[in-house]
């Protein structure tokens, strides 16, 4: 056995991950603007595609509205489709 | 009477005063069909996300109108028939939409600006 090995009986505890929150529950937005490109930017990885609620932490409700919002300025040419490290 | 709000690009190469009579000649359009405009909103020259037609720069505007919902089917038409005219969208607004609409005119969103953080 390595002397300076140690061995814990449990696992250390990894530090909790951000609880995660619905930011338009929270600060009461109402409506996702298709206009607003900054604020759709916060919901698309580097290559342009819509991240997943689990990652975005959103509710049902408002995760459709974004998706909606950011398929209207895909469409609008506000923002690609696909890009590569556009962010 | 609904409200909807309409976003046009033009073709890049359209000259200042022809971008002002196309905006005009289609606000007339719209009061002719017995709606009315709130807001127009020119963004002027911007570019693309990805090339339309080979272009990549467009002048974009917005314009913000109440209208009977039977105006929309012949302002598409109108449209589709104006090849200065790259794209167009006509989104139906709901009041939640207005409301954010009109704050967002007069006077910016204080405690939008403390979402970002």
């Amino acid at each position: 056995m390595a002397k300076n090995e140690i061995k814990y009986l449990t696992a250390i505890k990894q530090e909790k991950p951000k609880k995660k929150f619905c930011r338009f529950k929270k600060y009461g937005i109402k409506y996702v603007d298709y206009k607003d490109i900054d604020f759709l930017k916060k919901f698309l990885n580097e290559q342009g595609k819509m991240l997943p609620r689990r990652l975005s932490g959103n509710s049902l409700k408002y995760q459709r509205k974004v998706a909606d919002a950011i398929k209207k300025s895909r469409q609008m040419a506000l923002l690609p489709y696909v890009t590569d490290l556009f962010k | 009477m609904n409200n909807y709000e309409l976003m046009v690009i033009f073709t890049p190469v359209l000259s200042e005063d022809d971008f002002k009579s196309a905006q005009k000649k289609y606000q007339d359009f719209i009061q002719e069909n017995g709606g009315s405009t709130v807001a127009s909103n020119p963004w002027g020259l911007k570019s693309l996300a990805y090339p339309i037609d080979k272009k990549t720069t467009g002048i974009y505007w917005i314009l913000e109108f109440t209208a009977p919902p039977t105006v929309n089917e012949k302002l598409k038409i109108q449209f589709l028939r104006d090849e200065q005219i790259m794209r167009h969208m006509i989104t139906k607004l709901d009041k939640n939409a207005v409301e954010y609409n009109h704050i967002k005119r007069n006077g910016g969103f204080p405690v939008h600006k403390a979402v970002e953080a």
